[in-house]
Formats: structure tokens, sequence, C-alpha cells
């Protein structure tokens, strides 16, 4: 490898430079400027409207993102104390739904949850009443927890299958209970895991839109809703979409640039 | 001793309950690909039609084909290109190399929906200036985009893994720079190369949101015809080609599962021989 090399990386460079760079400079020239073209910050006025589906999208995202931590932590603590083999066949397990599309797995929860759905026949039989769960905010919370445990699972599941058995051995021996081991030992070494399943959980979640349509029915608008609508849906207006895509992406950046300082800035973020 | 029992009983059904909320929605999928009425929720009896008239629907095969067109040259495009960027990158100094890796990981860290609103503004734009329309290249040329990083992300630390000396030592023994680049430096970074082709495939043929901002309206992928059929009605048709494409992942994935398994086997019975035989002598 000479020092010419180098050079390689140039057409990436500029590709990165038309198609990533330049792109999100439109996204933040569109946000402030009106239809003729000229200097507004109406779209930004024009947000104040859409205050509670700020409110909702990050308050839902959050609980989806709590909720995969309370049932992929344990998880992924319960499989990587299985046996070598049967560790392969649960991962390949969680991940294998990913691999059937995730608008018809959200639509097969349609026909779960309906009114008159499968779910309801099952309760009906069980001689329990109904539940009214389509159409409401849990059934996307619920949609969010199924389409992204995996994210949360998995990123969490290559730290702990990888910690060193003896560091647990010698804190027991010291005499720490498994409660301690767990607190003082496996969470902490655990934390890059968990910070990389929160960012993978929470920021598809935050701006989904398909998930929002099919469960949440017309009462539960979304910031992935909002943006969609303003681009390629009724309401065409590529300037206020762009300004609610940037101040997404701002709030966003913000949560995990806090969230990472808060986790001790672990740069070693776990890539799938 | 018995808490320990309990405690796994405790695990196991809370691992059976988790995977029965992950396959619920898959199981109703299959089923109801071999119902023979279109209803999503009443079983009206066993048939194969939506497997014999899946063929004849244009639109869905059109859409599958396109799929797997832009999966599969979005994938091999990709891998070059990240294999080729993450040489160049490997050889930059650190100061310049950082910001760079910095702007590779945005399309990673974005949340789809930005990544595709702000490539369908550029499109756009350029498009009505320069004369193109949304369709097949702009949709490529997304998926290129959002592939190349996962490419270099996985070649990169195959690099730095990198023993230089092995290069030194081949073209000491009159290796020319491209020969020693193909026989010693690519099949070192292979394990590297092909992950990330693995993952940007995935990614290609998963993605709906991308897509959907920058296909236009005349070509569609899967994704973007279910999406579409979700807003009226699902045809069981639907049903039956993704169950088809879950039974292809799935047989592939325990074929390479056994391989592998069997490959580990292999191993440890050669080892446990050549232990043997270190005994007897």
């Amino acid at each position: 490898m000479t020092s010419k090399t180098r050079f390689l990386s140039i057409p990436y460079v500029v590709w990165m430079a038309i198609f990533v760079v330049v792109p999100i400079i439109m996204v933040v020239v569109y946000a402030f400027t009106a239809h003729d073209g000229s200097f507004t910050v109406d779209n930004f006025r024009g947000m104040t409207d859409y205050i509670s589906v700020f409110g909702r999208s990050f308050y839902l995202a959050l609980i989806a993102t709590v909720l995969c931590i309370i049932l992929g932590y344990p998880l992924a603590l319960v499989l990587s104390r299985e046996g070598p083999r049967l560790q392969r066949v649960f991962v390949m397990l969680i991940m294998l739904p990913m691999w059937m599309n995730f608008l018809l797995r959200t639509y097969a929860w349609m026909s779960i949850l309906e009114d008159t759905g499968l779910l309801n026949a099952l309760l009906t039989k069980l001689g329990l009443p109904p539940i009214k769960i389509i159409n409401t905010s849990g059934a996307v919370v619920l949609g969010m927890v199924y389409n992204y445990l995996p994210f949360m699972v998995l990123p969490i599941y290559s730290v702990v299958s990888k910690l060193d058995r003896r560091l647990v051995e010698a804190a027991e021996d010291l005499g720490a209970n498994p409660f301690m081991v767990f607190l003082k030992l496996i969470f902490p070494l655990s934390l890059p895991g968990v910070l990389s399943g929160i960012t993978m959980v929470f920021v598809p979640s935050v701006s989904t839109f398909a998930i929002s349509q099919l469960l949440g029915g017309s009462k539960n608008l979304l910031l992935g809703d909002l943006i969609e609508m303003q681009f390629l849906g009724s309401a065409y207006n590529p300037h206020l979409g762009s300004a609610i895509a940037l101040v997404m992406m701002i709030i966003v950046v913000i949560c995990m640039y806090v969230m990472n300082k808060f986790g001790e800035g672990e740069e070693t973020a776990v890539v799938l | 001793m018995m808490r320990k029992r309990r405690s796994t009983v405790i695990s196991r059904i809370f691992l059976a309950v988790i995977f029965i909320f992950l396959y619920a929605p898959i199981f109703v999928l299959i089923t109801f690909s071999f119902n023979s009425s279109k209803s999503r929720t009443q079983w009206a009896g066993f048939t194969l039609d939506w497997y014999a008239e899946l063929f004849n629907d244009a639109s869905i095969m059109n859409a599958f084909s396109t799929t797997l067109l832009v999966s599969l040259l979005a994938a091999a495009i990709a891998t070059v290109f990240g294999t080729v960027t993450a040489l160049g990158f490997y050889c930059l100094r650190k100061r310049w190399r950082s910001p760079l890796m910095a702007v590779n990981n945005i399309p990673l860290t974005n949340a789809d929906i930005v990544t595709g609103v702000s490539l369908c503004l550029l499109f756009v734009f350029f498009g009505s200036r320069l004369k193109f329309n949304l369709g097949f290249g702009t949709l490529l040329v997304a998926h290129i985009t959002f592939n190349v990083p996962y490419v270099l992300l996985s070649v990169m630390p195959k690099l730095y893994q990198l023993d230089r000396s092995l290069i030194d030592a081949a073209q000491d023994l009159g290796c020319t720079p491209a020969r020693a680049f193909l026989k010693v430096t690519v099949p070192e970074l292979m394990p590297g190369i092909i992950n990330g082709a693995i993952i940007a495939f995935t990614m290609s043929i998963d993605d709906f949101v991308i897509s959907y901002f920058t296909a236009g309206s005349t070509v569609s992928t899967l994704s973007m015809t279910i999406y579409a059929m979700t807003r009226r009605r699902v045809t069981p048709k639907i049903n039956a080609i993704s169950s088809l494409l879950f039974g292809a992942v799935l047989v592939l994935l325990i074929i390479i599962n056994v391989r592998e398994i069997r490959q580990e086997e292999a191993k440890k019975r050669a080892e446990a021989k050549l232990r043997q035989g270190a005994m007897q002598k």
C-alpha cells in the first residue's frame, strides 16, 4: 500500500458531499425559505400547531424504548446463559422475523388486535370480556416494541455474551450476592450495548409513520406522519416538512448527545 | 439448588412468551396465505390458490423483481465502492479520516425519514433542472448511499487487523504491489467484505422509508406495493409471496447453521484425535 492509495477515498468523498451533505443543507435551506424562495421563519412559527404531535411522538417513543429495555435486557441475559448451540438458535430466531416485511407483520397485528380480531375472538372463547386496543396509542407502542425489540436485544447480547465469566466468579468469591454482581459488574459493563440499543430503538420509533398509520388510526398522528404528509401526502408543503424534520433531527441529536455523555462517552457503539 | 431450578423455569417461560410475541403475527400471516376467503380474520378453508395466482399478478411480480434487482445492484456496487474507499481511508491521516468517518455515519444515525426526505429534495430539485425523473436510477443511488457506510464499517476493522509485514514479505518474495494486494490483502479482508455485502443486501431488501421517498411514482419495490395495499386492502397473494420468501430465508439459515455446527464438530474431533496421538507418544 503506497501513499497514493489514499486517493482511492476521493470518489466516495465526492459521493458523500453530493448525496449526504448537500441533501441535509437543502433541508436546512427549505426550512428557512418560503415557496417563492425568500427567507422566512414562518415554517417554524407554523409548527406551534403541532406541539402536541411532537409531544406524543417523543412520549410514545420513550415508552417503547423503556419497554424494550425491560423486555430486552433480561432476554439478552437469559440468552447468554444458555449453551452455545441453543444461543445460536435463539439469536437466529430473534433475527428471523426481520426477514419478513415489517409492514406486513404490522398489518398482521391489525388482524390480531382488531375489535373483531383474533385476540378478541380468543378472549371471548375463554369467557373473558373483549378489549379495545386497535387505534389507541397502546397499539402504536406495541407495534414499536414488536418491530424494534431485536435492535435492543442484539447489541446488549453481543456485549453480555462476551463478558468474562471469571469476573463474575471473582465477585462471588469476594462475597457479592447475585444482585450486587449484577448492579456493580454486569450492568456497568453492558452499558455500551444498552446505549446503542436505545439509539437503535428510539430513533426509528420517534420518526415512524407506517406503524402509527396502521395501528394508531387517525387520532394518533406522529411526527413521521406529519413529515410524510408534507412531502408525498395531502398537505404538500416541503418547506414546512423540512422545518419539522430539521427540528426533530436536532432534538434527537441533543438527546443522543446527552445520553452518551451520561454513559461516560462510550465511543465503542456496538454496530450490528 | 431448588432456587436455581425455579429460576430456569421462569427464564424458560419468559423466553416462550417473548417468542410467542415475536412469531404470532408471522403465524397469522402464513396461516391466512392458505385461507380460501379474502378475510384476514375468518378462516374459511384451505387453499393454494393465492400461491398459484401470485405468479400471474403483474404488479406484485414487477415489484418483486425491482426489489431484487435494486438490492443486488446496490449491494454489489456498495461492496466494491466501500472496500475501495476503506483502503483509501486507511491511508489517510487521522486528522482527515475522523471527520470523513463522522460524515459516513450520518446516514446510519439519522432517522430513515430524514435521509429519505433530504434525498427526495435533492432529486426533485436537480431533476427539474437537469431533466431527469425520480425512478429506478434515483432509487439505486439512494440505496448505494445508505449501503456504503455499512460496508465501510465492516471492512475498516479488518484493515486495522491486517499485518503489514505480510504485504512486505510478499513483495520481498517478488510480488508486484498489485499482486501482493490481490494475494494477501484481499483474502485477509474477505470476511469483512462478505459481512458488509450481506448487511447491505439485507438493508436494501428490507428498506421501505427511503425507497418510498426516492423511487417516484413509476417504479415500486415490494415494500412500497405492500404499503399502498395496506392503505386499502391487502390481497392474500402478498401473504403468499412473503411466506415463500420467509421459507427461503429459513431454509438458507438452517443450511448455514448446520454446516457451521458440522464444521465445528469436525474441528473438535480432529483436535481430540491430535491430543490422543500426542498422549500415546
